[in-house]
Formats: C-alpha cells, sequence, structure tokens
C-alpha cells in the first residue's frame, strides 16, 4: 500500500504540469511519465510493500527540474524525479556539449541549472560561468573573475577545489579560496557584495558550497591541517553582513552553546568542553573546521553541520577529547544558538574529519516512526541519528574498518582498537581507513524508490608515525607521517549502495582508484558516478550493473547532477577534471618516490598519472 | 717507552693528515642578509649575464653538517608540512628534476628568504640567514645534486624514500648524460 502512494507521488508530481506548454514537449512528458509510472505500478502490484524512507517534504519539495543547490535540496538528497532517462534507455546516452573552465585543477563542484542557466564555478582562481542553456551549444552568457589571491594556494592542503555554489533569490552565492564570499546577480554575473572573511595568513581557506537558509548564507572555512580553529558563519544573504558566528572550539560563548543546548549523551554535557577537553590555550589552534556540507530541516527548525579533524593530527599534543571537533552539531539557523552535538570521534587519532554529508529521512525505526539522519562518516561508520535529538541509532561499518571495534550505543562512544593508537615516534602500521576515512567529502545519494543510500567511497589502509610539530601561524600544523596503502582486495575505491532499514549493504562495486566523486540518482533508477580514470558511469539503482559509460577527457571527482533543459528533455551533467587530496599527485604534479607527499596520499596513487592528466572540462549528455 | 713515543708521535701525525671539515660552531645568527638579487629566469634579452653567486652556497652545500642541520630545520620550520619528504602536497615537489624559481643554492636561498607568489610564504625575519642556507643546501641534496662525499644524517622517521645521498640525480635520474 505505501508502495502505491509513493507511486502516486512520482506520477502526480505537481512540478511536472507546469511545463514550457508546447503540445510535442508535453507528449514526451508524458510519455515519460508513463514509462516511470507502468513498472512502478506492477513493481507494486507484486512486491511487498517496502519500508518507506522518504526525506521530509519540507527539505525535499516536488522536483521542478532544476538543480539550485549541490545537495539537490536541504535533505541532502541528491536524488532527481526526472525520468526520461532509465535503466532501459540510458545506454543511449550522448554528449550534448562541453565546456572548458579553463582550469586544470580538481573539479569537486556540482554544476548548477536555475530556469535556462547553467552556473558551474572552477576551482582556484575560482571563475564563475553562466551558460546559456536555451541556445545551441550552451554559450557563454557570463563569467565573473574574482581574482583571489594567488597566495591562497600555498595553504590549501589538499588541491585549490571548490566544491560549488548556491542559488537563490536570484542571487549565486560562492566562496573563494583566499576567504571570500561573493553574491552575483544570477542574470547578468554583477557582484552585489563580497564578504572577506577568511585570512589566509594563518592558514584559512574556503573551498565549501555556501547553503542558503532562511535568507542567510551559511559558510564555514577550511584550515584544519594549519593550527585553523574552526567556524560556520551566517551572512546576510541581502548584503553579506554577519549574522552570527559560531566557532567549534572554546568557550561555550563562542560556540553558541546556550541553555537550549541538550546533547543525548553524558561524554557531550559539561560547562566550556571547547577549552577543558584540551591542553591550556590548545583550542585556538585546534581546528574544528567546517568545510563539508549542512543539511536543513524546516519543521525542526535546525541546520545539521560537521566538524573537522582537531589539530595537530598527532594527538599525544592534545591530550582530551578535543571537543567540539570530529562531531556533528544541530543548531539553530536563525541565531546558530546549538541544540545538540555528538562526536563521531572523541580524541581524534586519525584526522577523520566529521564534515560528510548528512542525508535527512523520515522512517520507521524498529517499528516507531522517527526523524533521521543518515551519515556515511570518515571513520568508517554509517551512522543513523535520531535528528532532533542527536541519539545515535545504528552505527555499521560499511567497509573494512580496524581503528576502532565499533561504536558502543549506551554511551555514544567510538570505541577505539588499542592496536592502532598513534603517537609520537611510533609507527603504527594497517591501520583501515586512512586519514581521508573510509568516504571522504564525495557526497553520496539516497532513492527513496529503493531505500538505498548511493555511497562513493574509498579502500585504503594507511601507516601512521607521530612527529613533533611547531606551530608557526600560516603554515602545516599536523605532526603525522603518513603512507597510505590499497585496503584489503586491492581495489582502492568502493561505490556501495546500503540499504539503510536493513543496515547492511544491498551491493557494492569495486573499482581501482577511490570514487572521488559525488553520486546522483533518479527516478529512472539510475544512479551516476565517475571515476578517477575519467569514466562516467550509469549503473542500475537496483542491481548495480553497469549501463553505459564515457570516457572524459580527465579523472572525475565532480558531483555529477541530472536537470530538465529548456527544451523539456532530462540532461546529466558532470565536470571532469582530476585532484583534490587523492588527485594531487596528478593535479600538483607530485612526485610518486616520496611514500609522505600528499600526506601520505601519493603513496597509494602512484599509478595515476599513467592513468589521466590534469583537466577541466564540463561534460553533458542527453538521449539523442 | 721507545715504542710507545713513537706510535703516539706517528697517531698524531697521522690525525694532522686527517682533514678536518671545517665547521662554525656557531653559525651566523644575523637575520636578513644575503641580500643579493637572484633573477628567476634563465630569459635575458641580448645575452647572458653571469650568474649570481654567493660564497656562502659552496662551503654550505658541501657540508655534511649543514645538509643535517638543513634536514632538522625542514621539519623544524614546517617546510614538510606543504612539501612532505621532498614529494610535495600543498607546495609543489622539491626531490624532482622540475624547478620553477630554479635550482641554484642562490634561487633557492631567495626562494625561502623572499616566499614565491603561488603560495611559498616568505620566512625572511623567522629563520636566520645561514639557517636559510642550510636548508637551501637540504633542498638540493632532495635531488641527488648535493655532492655524494656529503649526506645529511640518516632518517630516524617511517620509510619515505630512500636517503638523500642514494637519491639518482633527478635531472638525469641516474643515467649518465
Ligand atoms: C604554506 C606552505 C609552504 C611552506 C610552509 C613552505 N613552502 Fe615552499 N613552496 C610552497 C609553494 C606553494 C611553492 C610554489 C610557489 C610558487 O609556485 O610560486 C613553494 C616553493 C618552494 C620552492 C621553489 C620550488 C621551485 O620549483 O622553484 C622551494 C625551494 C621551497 N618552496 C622550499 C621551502 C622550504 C625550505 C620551506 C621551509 C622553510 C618551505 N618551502 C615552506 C609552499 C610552502
Amino acid at each position: 500500500m505505501k508502495q502505491a502512494t509513493q507511486t502516486a507521488v512520482f506520477c502526480g508530481d505537481p512540478a511536472r504540469t507546469d511545463l514550457p506548454a508546447a503540445s510535442r514537449k508535453y507528449l514526451g512528458v508524458l510519455t515519460a511519465m508513463l514509462l516511470t509510472c507502468v513498472p512502478l505500478l506492477t513493481a507494486a502490484s507484486e512486491a511487498p510493500p517496502a519500508p518507506a524512507i522518504s526525506p521530509p517534504a519540507a527539505a525535499a519539495p516536488p522536483d521542478d527540474g532544476q538543480w539550485t543547490m549541490p545537495a539537490k535540496n536541504y535533505a541532502s538528497t541528491r536524488y532527481s524525479e526526472l525520468a526520461e532517462i532509465n535503466e532501459g534507455n540510458v545506454k543511449n546516452l550522448q554528449v550534448a556539449f562541453t565546456f572548458s573552465t579553463g582550469v586544470n585543477k580538481g573539479q569537486e563542484a556540482a554544476p548548477l541549472v536555475v530556469g535556462n542557466t547553467m552556473y558551474i564555478v572552477t576551482p582556484f582562481p575560482n571563475i564563475v560561468y553562466a551558460l546559456d542553456l536555451s541556445k545551441p551549444g550552451a554559450p557563454m552568457k557570463w563569467k565573473y573573475e574574482p581574482n583571489p589571491e594567488p597566495a591562497a594556494q600555498g595553504v590549501a592542503c589538499c588541491d585549490v577545489v571548490n566544491r560549488g555554489a548556491a542559488f537563490a533569490d536570484g542571487r549565486i552565492f560562492f566562496n573563494t579560496l583566499d576567504g571570500h564570499t561573493i553574491a552575483l546577480d544570477a542574470n547578468s554575473g554583477r557582484p552585489i557584495w563580497n564578504a572577506h572573511i577568511g585570512n589566509i595568513n594563518i592558514g584559512e581557506t574556503i573551498t565549501m558550497a555556501p547553503l542558503v537558509v532562511k535568507g542567510k548564507v551559511l559558510v564555514g572555512n577550511s584550515g584544519g591541517e594549519m593550527g585553523v580553529r574552526g567556524w560556520v558563519k551566517a551572512l546576510d544573504a541581502g548584503d553579506g553582513h554577519i549574522v552570527w558566528t559560531a566557532y567549534n572550539t572554546g568557550p561555550d560563548k563562542d560556540v553558541l552553546i546556550g541553555p537550549d543546548f541538550k546533547p543525548h549523551y553524558e561524554m557531550d554535557k559539561g560547562k566550556d568542553l571547547g577549552v577543558t577537553t584540551w591542553p591550556p590555550e590548545a583550542w585556538k589552534i585546534g581546528g574544528g573546521n567546517m568545510w563539508g556540507w549542512i543539511s536543513y530541516d524546516p519543521d525542526l527548525n535546525l541546520i545539521f553541520h560537521g566538524t573537522g579533524n582537531p589539530g595537530p593530527w598527532n594527538p599525544d599534543l592534545r591530550p582530551g577529547d578535543n571537543k567540539w571537533t570530529s562531531g556533528i552539531f544541530a543548531r539553530d539557523p536563525d541565531t546558530g544558538a546549538a541544540k545538540w552535538f555528538y562526536q563521531w570521534s572523541p580524541h581524534d587519532l586519525h584526522d577523520y574529519d566529521g564534515i560528510n554529508e548528512q542525508v535527512l529521512l523520515d522512517m520507521n525505526w524498529h517499528g516507531k516512526p522517527r526523524k533521521v539522519l543518515v551519515r556515511p562518516e570518515r571513520n568508517g561508520y554509517l551512522y543513523v541519528l535520531d535528528r532532533a535529538t542527536g541519539e545515535v541509532l545504528s552505527a555499521k561499518p560499511y567497509g573494512p574498518v580496524n581503528s576502532s571495534k565499533g561504536v558502543d550505543l549506551k554511551t555514544g562512544r567510538l570505541v577505539e582498537n588499542p592496536d592502532k593508537l598513534t603517537g609520537t615516534g611510533k609507527v603504527v602500521r594497517d591501520i583501515c581507513p586512512t586519514a581521508s576515512g573510509l568516504k571522504d567529502w564525495q557526497p553520496s545519494a539516497f532513492s527513496p524508490k529503493t531505500g538505498l543510500l548511493y555511497i562513493p567511497h574509498n579502500n585504503l589502509c594507511m601507516d601512521e608515525e607521530g612527529v613533533e610539530v611547531n606551530y608557526i601561524a600560516g603554515t602545516p600544523y599536523v605532526g603525522m607521517n603518513v603512507r597510505m596503502i590499497p585496503g584489503p582486495g586491492g581495489n582502492r575505491g568502493a561505490f556501495t549502495a546500503w540499504d539503510i532499514a536493513a543496515e547492511k549493504p544491498a551491493w557494492s562495486l569495486k573499482e581501482n582508484f577511490p570514487v572521488w566523486s559525488g553520486a546522483v540518482v533518479t527516478a529512472g533508477d539510475v544512479v551516476f558516478y565517475g571515476t578517477m580514470e575519467g569514466w562516467f558511469k550509469a549503473v542500475s539503482a537496483k542491481t548495480g550493473d553497469l549501463l553505459w559509460q564515457f570516457k572524459t577527457s580527465s579523472g572525475i571527482i565532480g558531483q555529477p547532477i541530472t536537470y530538465r533543459g529548456p527544451d523539456g528533455h532530462q540532461y546529466v551533467a558532470i565536470l571532469s577534471g582530476v585532484g583534490g587530496w587523492a588527485g594531487a599527485i596528478v593535479s600538483g604534479d607530485l612526485d610518486p618516490r616520496d611514500a609522505t607527499a600528499a600526506l601520505g596520499f601519493v603513496n597509494a596513487m602512484k599509478d595515476l598519472k599513467n592513468a589521466t592528466t590534469a583537466g577541466g572540462t564540463l561534460y553533458v549528455f542527453r538521449l539523442p | 717507552m721507545r715504542p710507545v713515543v713513537a706510535l703516539l708521535l706517528f697517531a698524531s701525525l697521522a690525525l694532522a693528515a686527517c682533514q678536518r671539515e671545517e665547521r662554525d660552531t656557531r653559525p651566523q645568527s644575523a637575520l636578513g642578509s644575503g641580500e643579493q638579487p637572484t633573477p628567476v629566469t634563465t630569459l635575458e634579452p641580448g645575452g647572458q649575464r653571469p650568474a649570481p653567486t654567493d660564497n656562502k652556497a659552496a662551503s654550505f652545500e658541501a657540508n655534511a653538517f649543514h645538509l643535517s642541520e638543513g634536514k632538522r630545520l625542514f621539519g623544524w620550520f614546517n617546510c614538510s608540512g606543504c612539501h612532505a619528504n621532498g614529494g610535495g602536497g600543498m607546495g609543489p615537489a622539491l626531490m624532482d628534476e622540475k624547478w620553477i624559481y630554479g635550482s641554484s643554492m642562490e634561487s633557492i636561498h631567495a626562494t625561502i628568504r623572499d616566499g614565491r607568489p603561488n603560495g611559498m610564504p616568505s620566512f625572511r625575519d623567522k629563520i636566520p640567514d645561514d639557517q636559510i642556507w642550510e636548508l637551501a643546501a637540504f633542498v638540493r641534496s632532495l635531488s641527488g645534486n648535493a655532492p655524494s662525499s656529503a649526506a645529511p644524517s640518516r632518517n630516524d622517521d617511517m620509510m619515505a624514500h630512500p636517503s638523500e645521498n642514494r637519491m639518482p640525480d633527478a635531472a638525469t635520474l641516474g643515467k649518465s648524460p
């Protein structure tokens, strides 16, 4: 029965009716609708009703065919209701047009599509292009060059990436590597305001995509490898002034912890833990940066964001739980006030930043309806949290993990493996996952049709040796020699479909290199992701069977999106261009003879230079 | 008694014959010296000027003590945070044959002292001049450019790459030209 109601949702999508009304186009849409609905209906009559898991409607409104923020919606599902491209016809996909970004660094951004325009933001020097989708070949409408400080390149830990822009109220908001947030008029590309909020001379950069919530642009800083104190700021979307700043270390008043703060676990309760869980003053240079993803639940009026690793990596230099690093905050978007916090990795030993995406879903958990938050975390566990309280409902490894032995659901605490404790002067071998995590920033996608979370991730292990390190502002503050190696099985990457209700994988695909691209899944039951060799792949959302692939000019580490073009047809877009931490060996031309290059990642990627070269090209596909 | 005296005499003669490496026990600590301008290009309209030389360059480069000190300082001043153990990361690889701003001791010294535009910080007034020369000498040894008779101390840390004096000259990758 539930399946049938869901079917109705897919067919009766109101957004589809407000299409450009030319009758031919309408016909195409009708066919597309029939194609989606018919198989679903048969499936509904045969299969037993699957447990319904779906994003809260307020955070995932009906699909209008646009793509206005990298995560698609506030629930961060990266799910598109478009179904013209489906399991049956995806093999016919063809290139519609391409566009060179002119920048040969890691392209991690998601293109945006608003109306008839596509927007892309490049890695440093962070050029924004607007492409006119209504004209053949999508010619450039305008470009904006913010000319960031070249020196910022030296303090960006892991390539000079940018994870995308966000659209709201006729404006494009994006961040530059040298610490500016900029609002552009989406029509003209004219800058409206420019807020300088990061300081490269203390090692602060910005690489994340902003999120616009209730007239505020939410931005966090990068710099966890430079001893930068992490923060999230809310800038007024109108004029760019700072509405609130929440630090992720330090006294409660800086962290915006007040009377509303009700963490679920004992370990997160107490006064000024952001000071007392550190050696004196260490919180000032303790990291906890916010360079990843934010989700927003309009019903609960809460935003959810992770916090990065504590600095330095060498844990001997910072005894204590190092609050509020490697955890997750729920905050009131209006004031920034913290509502709850949960720490994935207290006193982090392995650079397990806690900044990955949080997918907001409503589901029955062991018989009770729960508002949950699903997080494939860097430390290797797939967490299901109650997003109203921060209680951990489930934490199961979604790949090889030996750095810890599980999560104690009573105390909420990660159970460390005593054999894998790092520290000064000792080499600890074969720690899985690596500093880059079982999964890093690369965002997963969720389909309410399958109930599966599609996780692009890594399969790597590492040796670590803690070393002494001096804090010199604006230079790295790491104190760890790292050397990464392929994980069990030898495949360095995997693409796993995780059955959230059953708490286990449905299927998993092996990839030679880490899957450093994001994923997108559609109502056509097709999942798209890219590989670091440059293959752009479509696989079946149900089985993982490879349905189509296309070799792009460079390795893919970007975020695929899909949209309805001005002609009413479905398109799929991806930026190709290798780089990021995993691909820095190519984009930064690093030397594979040094096992510790790029914080140890190069050792696992020695052959990437033979598999791909640097690039920066947008590819857009459609059916013939 | 006699044989003992002869032996002592011989031993002292033999020791005197050993060439002792000259070492400043207290290196010059002045900051900001060595202002010799160093061009970052070999392109000069009309012809070549002689490359500027600094007499400190050779003496620091051929000296194992200075190389070892350079290696210690490379970690101490967080060079290794950006350049790893020579393979690079936030900064470029220093162990390969590619140089943006020149491979001479003088060029590297200028790089460290003055910084470079795309993200190499200026360490002027942070590192004493002689220690900059020591760092420059060590940087050159990473690509097999130090004389094989002088080498920095061995690696006590996790094996990142073969020791510096066993690295082939990066420009020829160990092959004779
Ligand atoms: C904050 C990061 C950072 C730190 C710390 C750093 N470097 Fe650099 N370094 C860079 C970057 C980035 C470049 C490339 C600059 C450019 O291209 O303009 C560079 C360039 C260089 C070069 C020139 C390479 C060439 O090909 O010409 C040398 C030599 C060098 N660094 C040595 C050092 C030494 C020695 C230290 C420690 C005293 C150090 N660096 C500290 C980031 C750093």
